[in-house]
């Protein structure tokens, strides 16, 4: 193929994304300058950095921050350690190991609204869901869990969701950990935990920084699951930032503070972004 | 008890473990579907009703009841569409990156990842005002660019590898021949590589059918997706669970199947290439 063709080839993918992210990039950027509410059309102009001053002394905004911060790192925690546990257990050969495996990884499949549904109703439902009825079985008072702690209630959720894909990537990495090297360890009468601090970890360290990394990326835009859920609350206890910028938008029509916090939601998402570039660089081969 | 009786034991304990995680993980799944099969009443019974006559009723009358097929038809047409015009954008770059690579593809393909980790909320506000403007609001053709766009870096790098995997020999002694590009492509590398386009086309599709960002926001009934269609019952009154399970049920059930299929792909290409 001449270099000519080769650049032809190539120009649309790379002209079509590279409008995908600047246009509407650049047009986040300049209306949060803007006074630009759609309920109040006339009025208009540059107003500076008002708009990100008044996303960020906005009530809301402390709590959706640590909202965000503590979603994204309980889910973290309990994805990763589930993760491993559980593709540490299923890393051996035993009858039915297909099964099982696909049963793991399941719930990832599952669209977002619909297992914020079958959590909401049928599972924390308080008078008729399931939890209910194990808690009067065991004589205990039922618990609200979407009133009482809605935050943890969607921890659960995404992290039902999440484990799976933890689970998908360290099996696939521990498929290629050297057997004979734990056979010798084994032999040479290391214990479990020894094998798994010396030999697993070590083998799967990229893995976890992948999956944390990649983690971090969609668990900072979790939506849908508050959206179908608590939307947000009881007050904005559930609130996060994805959503509390989703509310600025399509409840207060306010386009210049929505693009501030858009602005926000952006650099934060970057900060984690450039590492995860970092760990995808080092294995792309060209 | 000898090391090997020892090591047996423990490798039965962990198998049990394995098992109990596999059912718990599974176990709302599980329910979903069964709650499909009950009357309303018996969907919302206290003590909950592991066996009961199953009822057919929530699934033949799906259609009477809901608008199913419209949203389920809009889910296939904005995934297989956006799959496909990703596709049909992605196959030529990334076969030409992968057998003309030079100084800036890694760079590229790099930068093209980087898209992909652009929040959806922070350009919610242009996305949506541009919609608004040309009248594209709650339209099949804007989500079906918008999937497109959102899944053709993973696509782009699915592929790019895919390509580079086919032995260079094979596409010399063709141009030996006086091959063209195009016969090149449609004979030589799209056979060779059906395989993996396939797969990347099944993970193209999973992403775009789960997708509930872009479908809740920028639609209303029209052009409204299953994923869209399912969080309109979040609403107090949406109170029917046989009936929601019995939707649930049909709007994940095809895509948990490409998801058992596609695992390989899903790996390499949500972890953008990292882990094979």
């Amino acid at each position: 193929m001449n270099p000519a063709l080769a650049r032809w080839l190539q120009a649309p993918s790379i002209i079509l994304l590279f409008l995908w992210m600047i246009v509407p990039l650049s047009m986040t950027i300049w209306f949060s300058t803007q006074r630009y509410n759609l309920l109040y059309p006339e009025r208009s102009g540059f107003v500076g950095f008002s708009n990100y001053e008044f996303f960020w002394t906005d009530p809301a905004f402390f709590p959706a921050l640590t909202n965000t911060l503590i979603l994204v790192g309980s889910v973290l925690l309990i994805t990763v350690v589930l993760g491993l546990a559980v593709s540490i257990l299923i890393d051996r050969p035993f009858r039915g190991r297909g099964i099982a495996r696909v049963m793991l990884i399941s719930p990832f499949f599952i669209m977002p609204t619909v297992s914020a549904l079958v959590w909401k109703n049928m599972l924390m439902d308080p008078n008729n869901g399931l939890f209910a009825a194990f808690a009067n079985a065991l004589g205990l008072q039922p618990i609200e869990w979407l009133q009482d702690m809605p935050l943890f209630s969607i921890i659960i959720m995404v992290s039902w969701q999440w484990t799976p894909f933890a689970i998908l990537i360290f099996m696939t990495s521990l498929q290629s950990q050297d057997q004979e090297q734990k056979e010798a360890a084994t032999l040479d009468g290391a214990g479990f935990w020894s094998q798994f601090y010396n030999l697993t970890l070590p083998h799967l360290a990229r893995p976890i920084s992948i999956v944390i990394l990649i983690q971090m990326i969609f668990h900072l835009a979790i939506f849908a699951e508050i959206f179908v859920t608590t939307s947000g609350g009881p007050g904005v206890q559930s609130t996060n930032l994805t959503y509390l910028i989703y509310i600025q938008s399509q409840q207060a029509f306010d386009v210049g503070v929505a693009s501030a916090g858009g602005v926000f939601a952006i650099i934060l998402a970057n900060i984690v972004a450039i590492f995860l570039i970092r760990a995808i660089g080092k294995t792309l081969t060209v | 008890m000898t090391d090997k009786q020892r090591e047996h034991l423990k490798n039965r304990i962990a198998v049990v473990f394995a098992w109990i995680a596999a059912v718990l993980f599974f176990f709302p799944i599980f329910w979903m579907v069964l709650t499909g099969f009950k009357t309303e009443s018996q969907a919302i019974a206290i003590p909950p009703l592991l066996f009961f006559e199953p009822t057919l009723e929530n699934f033949t009358e799906i259609q009477a009841r809901t608008d199913y097929s419209h949203f389920a038809m809009n889910s296939i047409i904005t995934s297989f569409g956006g799959t496909l015009l990703a596709m049909l954008i992605a196959i030529p770059s990334a076969y030409a990156m992968a057998f003309n690579s030079g100084r800036w593809t890694k760079d590229i393909l790099m930068w093209m990842l980087s898209t992909k980790m652009l929040p959806a909320v922070g350009v919610l506000m242009p996305i949506y005002l541009l919609s608004q403007k040309f009248g594209l609001l709650d339209t099949k053709i804007t989500l079906v660019f918008i999937y497109a766009m959102m899944n053709l870096p993973i696509v782009m790098l699915i592929l790019f590898n895919y390509f580079r995997e086919i032995p260079k020999e094979i596409l010399e002694a063709s141009r030996m021949d006086g091959t063209s590009t195009f016969n090149e492509i449609v004979h030589i590398v799209l056979p060779l590589a059906w395989g993996g386009i396939a797969s990347t086309a099944l993970l193209s599709i999973i992403l775009c059918w789960n997708e509930a960002f872009w479908s809740i926001v920028l639609t209303t009934t029209e052009a409204s997706t299953l994923t869209a269609f399912v969080a309109s019952f979040q609403a107090p009154e949406g109170l029917f669970w046989a009936k929601v399970s019995a939707v649930s049920t049909l709007a994940v059930a095809p895509i948990v199947v490409f998801g058992w299929f596609a695992q390989k792909q899903l790996v390499q290409g949500l972890t953008f290439g990292a882990v094979k």
